[in-house]
């Protein structure tokens, strides 16, 4: 088993555990790590593209590295806004949970 | 080739589209306070006359506008392209943006002398945020680039809903932001998976490289899958209604009318520009019942809402499943294949205006009786009959009844569909209109009863006019001549032809 291959299979294994978390777990906050899990995932799968480049003469393909830095801090920036919101949203309710049957209580008063 | 990868004279507008709401956005978190409602205001105008300017350039020459950026073709550097449904989008969005701009100064307005509240600042500096997001996606020609594109419409889009700070409106902007999360993840393997087997990105050259491998299936479906998640198309459509219902009226008409239209642009441009070589017609039936099973199921949920913003929401959902229907009805190169074409973008556009005029009325009719139960909207029409009438005309698009862009788009999906001997389509078309009279009717009937109700606070007229003219957009759209879809066939890629 050449290291490609045991990059990617690592990517697959851990895009596969975090789609499994994304999907099952009901906590806002476990739905974020798992979504964090997936991103590293791809980041790996990322790295092993940048393998191609070799042919070209170089050791490695400098695009998809870029773009795996790019992919990093976009994650981190979305990571960063999703913590905010369940943080706001802990204190602003007792219960932190995303299931739409408990915020849909009957509000006569609800403008907007 | 290299007429693909080169500056057109036009190209510069394209850098300004994109230049002008990220300074005013820059602009406005620096200055604050009154300012960023200024500078907001008042970077709108310019922003529709630079989207004219290029649609006028484009339908001028017939031609795409190109600018590649820092002088570096493709696929060493980035394109911008702007074609013909590229130009109507960008024009669409700045019309969309400004009315919602000039329609949020009474709830955003910052009083001289005062200093910014947290969510007037949040709404014009994000409002200018999905503008450029938007019209990077409008004029993107590099899939990478586009995905940047795509999470900056996210993280704009996510604190509009939440605007408020109600304990309910940030679950929903939660939900949100996951369910987009795990479509741009999954847009971004597919993007991996797509540079490794063709070592570009660019998407005029990915055109010509594509081969139908299972590495390029598979990068397709993973892109498409996540473009769903963040398009909310069923059975992906659960984030949608809390979070459109909850934002701001203003705020739910760019998220409804434009933001959701991003990624299905995104959508067309993968299956159309980039997989347009391949034998797609399988992939294309699969979207085709999605949409159609949104159709059904949005518009009978939308029938049993008792809140009117919740019933818009699901309607929505329901609009974007025809959007889903141009997959089947406008594939190949056949003759029927550009009258599936032209449905496909006057449904984007006759949804844009009609649900973003829906909104801004609801807004209003919330705001005048101080809630938004459909049953006690007895009598409305007395009180509020321009915002009625607004209703009425929007709806008239929505159910797809003449004159409207909404049934100049069901009328071209009809004949596509019949043409084409995929008649089956038919049925969730009609299906669809029929269910949308119903449910348009459950609001119309008892804001037109006999009842006598009283207005906490009457609109004013202008904001009920800017709410009136998008939904006059939407019927007028029913009007366009052939030279308008002639002109959405600019830069069209067609089997056949390089």
């Amino acid at each position: 088993m050449t290291p490609s291959v045991l990059a990617g299979l690592t990517g697959a294994a851990l895009v596969g555990l975090g789609l499994y978390g994304l999907i099952l777990h009901p906590h806002p906050l476990r739905k974020l790590l798992a979504f964090n899990l997936i991103g590293s995932g791809v980041f790996l799968v990322f790295g092993i593209v940048a393998r191609r480049g070799a042919a070209a003469g170089f050791r490695f393909d400098p695009v998809p590295q870029a773009m795996v830095i790019t992919g990093i801090v976009v994650a981190f920036a979305a990571s960063a806004i999703a913590v905010a919101l369940i943080l706001r949203l802990a204190a602003e309710s007792s219960h932190v949970t995303l299931d739409p049957e408990v915020w849909s209580k009957p509000n006569g008063g609800d403008t907007q | 080739m290299a007429g693909l990868a080169t500056t057109t004279p036009g190209g510069y507008l394209l850098v300004l589209a994109i230049l002008l709401p990220v300074v005013g956005m820059i602009a406005s978190f620096v200055l604050g306070g009154r300012n960023a409602e200024r500078v907001a205001l008042g970077s709108t105008p310019f922003g529709l006359a630079l989207a004219c300017a290029i649609a006028l350039d484009v339908g001028r020459t017939g031609k795409p506008i190109i600018y590649a950026v820092g002088g570096l073709p493709p696929p060493l550097g980035i394109a911008l392209r702007a074609d013909g449904i590229s130009a109507v989008m960008l024009v669409a969005a700045a019309v969309i943006v400004a009315a919602a701009a000039f329609y949020a100064r009474e709830k955003f307005a910052t009083p001289d002398g005062v200093g910014e509240s947290r969510g007037s600042l949040t709404f014009w500096i994000m409002l200018q945020a999905i503008w450029a997001a938007l019209n990077i996606i409008f004029v993107g020609g590099d899939l990478f680039n586009l995905y940047v594109a795509l999470e900056l419409l996210t993280f704009a889009a996510v604190p509009l809903v939440c605007i408020d700070g109600r304990a309910e409106t940030i679950a929903a902007a939660l939900r949100y932001l996951l369910f987009a999360l795990f479509g741009s993840i999954s847009y971004l393997l597919g993007v991996a998976l797509f540079y490794g087997a063709h070592g570009t990105l660019d998407i005029s050259l990915l055109a010509q490289r594509v081969q139908p491998s299972p590495v390029v299936w598979t990068a397709a479906a993973l892109m498409t899958c996540g473009l769903l998640a963040k398009t909310a198309l069923f059975p992906l459509h659960l984030w949608l209604p809390p979070a459109h219902a909850n934002a701001p009226a203003a705020a739910s008409a760019v998220l409804s009318g434009l933001v959701v239209k991003g990624s299905f642009f995104l959508t067309l441009r993968l299956w159309f520009y980039v997989l347009p070589a391949l034998a797609t017609d399988k992939a294309a039936i699969v979207l085709g019942c999605l949409g159609s099973a949104a159709i059904i199921a949005g518009s009978i949920i939308a029938l049993r809402q008792a809140r009117l913003k919740l019933l818009i929401a699901y309607s929505t959902v329901a609009q974007i499943g025809y959007l889903f229907l141009v997959f089947p009805l406008a594939a190949g190169a056949q003759t029927w294949s550009a009258i599936g074409w032209s449905a496909g973008v006057m449904q984007i556009l006759a949804h844009a205006f009609a649900k973003a005029a829906m909104f801004f009325s609801a807004g209003l009719l919330a705001e005048a009786l101080g809630h938004d139960q459909i049953a006690k909207l007895g009598g409305a029409a007395r009180v509020l009959p321009l915002t009625l009438l607004t209703i009425a005309l929007g709806g008239l698009s929505l159910m797809g009844l003449p004159p409207s862009g909404g049934f100049s788009a069901k009328w071209l999906m009809l004949q596509a569909s019949v043409a084409s001997g995929q008649w089956l389509w038919t049925l969730p078309i009609l299906a669809g209109g029929l269910l949308a009279a119903g449910y348009i009717y459950r609001i119309l009937a008892p804001a037109l009863s006999d009842d006598r109700i009283s207005s906490a606070s009457p609109p004013k007229r202008s904001r009920e006019a800017i709410a009136l003219a998008l939904a006059a957009i939407a019927i007028v759209l029913g009007f366009a001549p052939q030279t308008f879809f002639d002109f959405l066939e600019i830069g069209r890629p067609v089997v056949g032809q390089p």
